[in-house]
């Protein structure tokens, strides 16, 4: 399973909206990083509003392709963690300290315009 | 002890068929929506590690009721190598796979209560609960 990427101007915008399993969140990995070379993007919002659970795994891999665009230049940030999902990565001990995220898709614009000074 | 349902874990889909069908048991029980992501992400943590270190293993369910209170029991069994050093893989950061070390120190905390037997070369049994409040 493959997650579309949306391009508008230049940020790329994702919605995740399935059940993420690790091979397709790791295919994700590797299809935005692509999609940030390839489209020149200078920032991305994930769109977390649909996703029901984020376990440990899926969590190192939303902050390692933080890590990852931030190498490449582009930015990136998180919205729409569900109040559920806060609470049970804190659970978890994890804290994904250095993620910019936002309350929405919106709020998560605004963000990344502040964030790139455009 | 009886259990109702149990998901084979042989691939790693399976990971995430476990968690689906333990998330369904525990709404039908009556959990809400908070303790429903700490119960699937516990399972998904244990079925998880089944999958890295015993390659295959199995999840299973049990809706609990007593005259006080209901609950989920969930058991985590695999015939894998077994843990070594059971203290320390409840320690967190504790990773030998590369990963966040959160798994079972953070299962701990998501559930009521935690219980782990693990025999070298023989396998790894985990059984927690969760209580509905």
């Amino acid at each position: 399973m493959r997650i579309p990427i949306l391009k508008l101007h230049n940020y790329l915008l994702i919605s995740i909206q399935i059940d993420l399993d690790d091979q397709t969140a790791i295919q994700f990995q590797e299809d935005l990083l692509s999609k940030i070379h390839e489209s020149g993007a200078s920032g991305v919002v994930i769109d977390l509003t649909s996703v029901d659970i984020i376990d440990s795994f899926i969590a190192k891999v939303l902050g390692d392709v933080v890590t990852m665009s931030d190498l490449m230049g582009a930015k990136v940030v998180l919205t729409g963690i569900q109040p559920a999902v806060a609470m049970t990565l804190i659970d978890l001990g994890i804290h994904l300290q250095d993620v910019p995220t936002a309350l929405d898709l919106e709020q998560g614009l605004i963000k990344l315009r502040q964030e790139l000074e455009e | 002890m009886d259990f109702q349902s149990c998901v084979n874990i042989k691939k790693e889909w399976d990971i995430v068929g476990a968690r689906q069908l333990g998330r369904d048991i525990a709404r039908k029980i009556g959990f809400g929506t908070v303790d429903q992501a700490r119960i699937a992400t516990a399972i998904s943590e244990l079925a998880r590690n089944i999958y890295l270190y015993a390659g295959t293993g199995k999840v299973c369910f049990e809706a609990l009721e007593d005259m006080n209170q209901k609950g989920i029991r969930i058991l985590a069994i695999d015939s894998g190598p077994g843990i070594k050093e059971l203290s320390q893989v409840m320690e967190d950061g504790f990773s030998t796979s590369g990963g966040l070390g959160a798994g079972l120190p953070g299962v701990k905390r998501l559930m009521d209560d935690f219980d782990i037997t693990s025999e070298e070369g023989k396998g790894t049994e985990i059984t927690v609960i969760k209580w509905l409040r």
